[in-house]
C-alpha cells in the first residue's frame, strides 16, 4: 500500500468507468426493458412439458400412447394419465386424461428423456402466471397438445433430429413388415408349388 | 443464529438450522436413482453442476461405470465455470454482508449472468441444470458453445482485474477483513472444514489434486494457500482460485476431444446398481461435496446421504466469532460462504 | 484395510473390531467397531495413524427383517428315517448404524470407514460420541440424533438440528410415515392419495 486512500481512489475509478461506460459500451449496460424487449432464448431452453401431435388434428395425430412411463418416472409426480377405452371397455393406445400440474413440475426434463414415443417435449413459454392458483396451473390435454410445427418453431435442431429418428424407425418397421410379407408370400408360393407337384416319396 | 453479547462482544453463538429443511435425503430414498439428479440441483443452488457431478460420480463409483473422455472434459468445463461464478458471486455477497450493497454485487452478477447464459444454452436451464447422467452427460454441446465459452474465458481475467482494482486494495475492506477471525490449520482440519476456507488456513488439500477424479491429473493448475487464515485470506483465496479456474478452462477448451458424451452401457431409466455402498466426493466450489450411497440392488437408493460442505464449514462458526464484535459476525459468516439450501437440505 | 485392523488389534488387544466387506466394485470396506471401544479406536486412528479429517458422518437405519431359510431336519416316522425340508422364517433384529468416513490430510489417505452399531432400534440406541476426537462430527451427530434417534453419549450439545425442538419422531427411519398436513390442493393427486390410504396419526 502506498499512502492511505489510494485503494479507495482506484475503486472509484472502476465505478466511474462502469458508470460512464454504460453510456457507450453495450457490455456494461446490461439492463433489458423486459416486457417491451424480450431476450432471445437459446434453443435448449426449457420451461414446462407439452405433448406433440402430428398433422392437423390434435386427437388423431397424438403421439402419446398412454404407456405411463413418464408418470412413473416423474420425480415430483406431477403427471396424471388415464388410458382411454373404447365402447367395449378395451384399452386404447391413447390417453383419455393427461394432466400436468405445473405448480408441482420442476422442469427437470426427465419425462422427455424417458418417453420412448418422442411424444412429450419441453416448451419454452415462461409467461404462465395467473390469478387462479389451482385451476389454471393444472394443464389438461387440450392445453398440452401442440403441433409438430410448433415444436419445430421452438427447438428446430432437436425437432429435426426427432423427425429423422421417427422416419428411420418407420422405415425400419416398413422394411421389416415388407420382409415378413415377402417371407410369407414365398412360403405360400412354395406350399402351392408343393401341392401342385407333390414330391416323390422316399422310402 | 442466537448470539449472546457482552456490550458489543460476542460471548456465545448458536446457529439455528432447519428453516429450509425438506429432507432431501428421504425424498431421494423414495425415488429412483435417476430422479435424484434434479433434486441435487436444489442443494447448493448457486452451483448445480458440481452437485450433479458429485452425485453421478458417487453412483459411478458404486456401479463401476466408465465415463467417456469427452464427457469428462465437458464436466470439467462446466464445473470450473460453476466455480468461477460461485467465487464471483461470493465477492459480491461478502461486500453486501459488509454493508456495501450495490456496485460490487451488481458487477459480480453481471458477469455471473454471462456464465448462466452459457449454462442455459447447454443444459436448458440457468440454475436447475439437471445435466449430468450416470456415465456421462445428457446431451452434447450445442454448436458454437465452445466458441462463446472461449470468448468468456478470454475476457474473464480482465473482469477479475477490475474487481481486484475495486476491492482488494480498498482500505475499508482491508480494515474489515484483515486479522478478523484467524484460524490455525490444526483447528481447521479437526473442525472438518474443506474447500477454500481450509486452504485459506494454510492446508494444502485440494481434492482435485488428491483424488484425481475426472481427468484433473491432465491439467496444470496451482492450489493457492492462505497464511493467516483470517477473513482476508478467505476472500483472496477465492480470487486466486478463480484465476486458476480460468487456466484450467483455457486448457480444457483447447484439449476437448470428439466422441460420445455418455457411456452407451449405462442405463438411466430403471438403473439398478449392484448391492453395496460407495462414498464419492468432489472439490465443490464451497468445499468437499460428498455423496454416500448404499444400494440394496433395487431401483432406488437404500441410503442417500449428502455431505454438505456448507453445513460442516459452519462447525467452527462459534469458535471463530467468540470475542469478536457483533459487526464482524456477518463478515465471518459471509467469508465462510454458505448456501442455506445445502445447510438445511 | 487389513493393516489398519492389525495396527488397531496390536494397540488394543481386547478391542472388538472386524472388517465388513463391501461387494460393490469400488471395494470401500469398512471397520466395524463395538461401541465400547469406539472412542479408543478413534483416538488411535487420529493420533496413531494420522486420520485427522473426519469428513462424513451418516446414520443408516436397518429395520428388522424376515429371512427365509430352508432347514433340513431328520425325522423318524415308524422307524423310517427321512429328511424333511422346512422353511423357517427367522427374524433378524434391526439396528441403527453410524458410519464415519475418515481421511488423512497429511498422508492423503482414505477413506477409512468406521461403523458403529446400536443394540436395537428402541431402547439401546446410545453410542459414544466421537465429537471430542473430531470436532467436525458435531453437527452431523446432532443431525443423526435428530433424524434417526441415536443418542450420542459425551456429545457437548445434543439437540435437534433440523427439526424443531417439540418434534418427537425420527423422520429418516424407514418406518416413518409422513403426516398429511400439507396444504390442500385440488389436483388429480387426490385419487392417488386415496389409494395410499389414510395417513398415520403423528403426535
Amino acid at each position: 500500500m502506498n499512502f492511505p486512500g489510494i485503494g479507495l481512489l482506484k475503486g472509484f475509478v472502476v465505478t466511474a468507468r462502469n458508470f460512464l461506460g454504460s453510456y457507450v459500451e453495450k457490455d456494461r449496460l446490461t439492463t433489458r426493458q423486459y416486457p417491451e424487449e424480450r431476450p432471445k432464448l437459446p434453443e435448449n431452453s426449457r420451461s414446462f412439458p407439452f405433448l406433440v401431435f402430428d398433422g392437423e388434428d390434435p386427437e388423431a395425430g397424438m403421439r402419446c400412447v398412454a404407456c405411463k412411463i413418464c408418470e412413473k418416472e416423474c420425480p415430483p409426480q406431477c403427471i396424471y394419465i388415464i388410458q382411454d377405452r373404447d365402447a367395449a371397455g378395451k384399452p386404447l393406445k391413447r390417453p383419455r386424461i393427461f394432466d400436468i400440474d405445473i405448480s408441482v413440475c420442476m422442469s427437470c426434463q426427465i419425462c422427455v428423456e424417458v418417453c420412448p414415443f418422442e411424444s412429450i417435449r419441453m416448451d419454452t413459454d415462461y409467461e404462465l402466471s395467473s390469478f387462479d392458483r389451482f385451476g389454471s396451473l393444472v394443464l389438461d390435454k387440450s392445453k398440452l397438445l401442440k403441433s409438430n410445427a410448433y415444436y419445430h418453431g421452438i427447438h428446430p435442431t432437436e425437432a429435426s433430429e426427432t423427425d429423422a429418428r421417427i422416419e428411420a424407425d418407420r422405415k425400419k418397421k416398413e422394411a421389416a413388415a415388407a420382409a415378413k410379407a415377402e417371407a410369407a408370400r414365398k412360403a405360400t408360393a412354395e406350399k402351392a408349388a408343393k401341392a401342385a407337384h407333390p414330391p416323390e416319396e422316399t422310402k | 443464529m442466537n448470539v449472546t453479547l457482552d456490550g458489543e462482544t460476542v460471548v456465545k453463538l448458536q446457529p439455528v438450522f432447519g428453516y429450509l429443511h425438506r429432507n432431501h435425503e428421504k425424498i431421494a430414498e423414495g425415488n429412483s436413482w435417476l430422479a435424484a439428479v434434479p433434486y441435487t440441483d436444489r442443494l447448493d443452488y448457486i452451483c448445480p453442476l458440481t452437485n450433479n457431478w458429485a452425485y453421478t460420480l458417487a453412483v459411478e463409483t458404486l456401479a463401476g461405470l466408465e465415463v467417456p473422455e469427452r464427457a469428462e472434459y465437458i464436466r470439467i468445463i462446466t464445473a470450473e465455470l460453476t466455480r468461477l461464478q460461485n467465487h464471483v458471486a461470493f465477492m459480491g455477497f461478502i461486500l453486501a454482508d459488509m454493508g456495501a450493497w450495490g456496485s460490487a454485487l451488481m458487477y459480480a452478477f453481471r458477469e455471473r449472468e454471462k456464465i448462466l447464459d452459457l449454462f442455459e444454452a447447454l443444459t436448458g436451464a440457468r440454475m436447475m441444470c439437471n445435466y449430468m447422467r450416470f456415465g456421462g452427460c445428457r446431451c452434447d454441446l450445442p454448436s458454437g458453445w465452445l466458441e462463446s465459452a472461449g470468448q468468456l474465458v478470454e475476457g474473464f481475467p480482465a473482469f477479475l482485474d477490475e474487481m481486484e482494482a475495486l476491492l482488494t486494495g480498498n482500505e475499508i475492506l482491508l480494515a474489515r477483513l484483515q486479522g478478523v477471525a484467524p484460524l490455525t490449520p490444526e483447528r481447521a482440519i479437526n473442525g472438518g472444514l474443506s474447500g477454500p476456507i481450509l486452504r485459506a488456513a494454510g492446508v494444502d488439500y485440494d481434492i482435485r489434486k488428491v483424488d484425481n477424479y475426472g481427468l484433473y491429473s491432465r491439467f496444470k493448475f496451482r492450489v493457492p494457500r492462505g497464511r493467516v487464515g483470517d477473513c482476508y485470506d478467505r476472500f483472496m483465496i477465492r480470487v486466486l482460485e478463480a484465476r486458476e479456474s480460468v487456466e484450467i478452462l483455457k486448457q480444457a477448451l483447447v484439449g476437448i476431444p470428439d466422441g460420445p458424451v455418455v457411456n452407451p452401457k449405462a442405463k438411466q431409466r430403471g438403473f439398478r446398481p449392484p448391492a453395496g455402498e460407495a462414498y464419492g466426493r468432489i472439490e465443490g466450489p464451497k468445499g468437499e461435496l460428498g455423496f454416500y450411497l448404499i444400494s440394496d440392488g433395487s431401483d432406488r437408493p437404500y441410503r442417500f446421504r449428502v455431505r454438505p460442505p456448507s453445513l460442516i464449514n459452519l462447525t467452527l462458526l462459534e469458535e471463530l466469532c467468540l470475542g469478536t464484535k457483533i459487526a464482524d459476525v456477518m463478515v465471518i459468516l459471509g467469508s465462510i460462504d454458505i448456501v442455506l439450501g445445502e445447510v438445511d437440505r | 484395510m487389513t493393516e489398519i485392523l492389525e495396527a488397531i488389534q496390536s494397540a488394543f488387544p481386547s478391542a472388538d473390531v472386524g472388517i465388513l466387506t463391501n461387494p460393490s466394485p469400488c471395494a470401500q470396506h469398512s471397520l466395524l467397531v463395538a461401541g465400547k471401544d469406539a472412542l479408543d479406536v478413534a483416538k488411535f486412528l487420529r493420533d496413531g495413524l494420522g486420520y485427522d479429517f473426519c469428513s462424513n458422518v451418516s446414520g443408516v437405519d436397518w429395520p428388522p427383517k424376515k429371512v427365509r431359510e430352508v432347514v433340513v431336519r431328520k425325522e423318524t416316522v415308524d422307524g423310517v428315517e427321512s429328511e424333511v425340508k422346512e422353511t423357517i422364517e427367522r427374524e433378524v433384529p434391526g439396528y441403527l448404524e453410524v458410519v464415519y468416513h475418515l481421511f488423512s490430510i497429511a498422508k492423503r489417505l482414505g477413506p477409512v470407514i468406521l461403523r458403529l452399531r446400536t443394540g436395537n432400534r428402541s431402547d439401546e440406541v446410545s453410542l459414544p460420541s466421537l465429537t471430542p476426537v473430531w470436532k467436525s462430527a458435531d453437527f452431523q451427530e446432532r443431525e443423526i440424533y435428530d433424524l434417526y434417534g441415536i443418542h450420542f453419549e459425551g456429545h457437548p450439545d445434543l439437540r435437534r438440528l433440523l427439526m424443531w425442538e417439540e418434534f418427537t419422531d425420527y423422520p429418516m427411519r424407514k418406518d416413518y410415515v409422513a403426516p398429511d398436513d400439507y396444504e390442500y390442493e385440488p389436483t388429480p393427486h387426490d385419487e392417488i392419495l386415496a389409494k395410499v390410504g389414510p395417513p398415520k396419526e403423528v403426535a
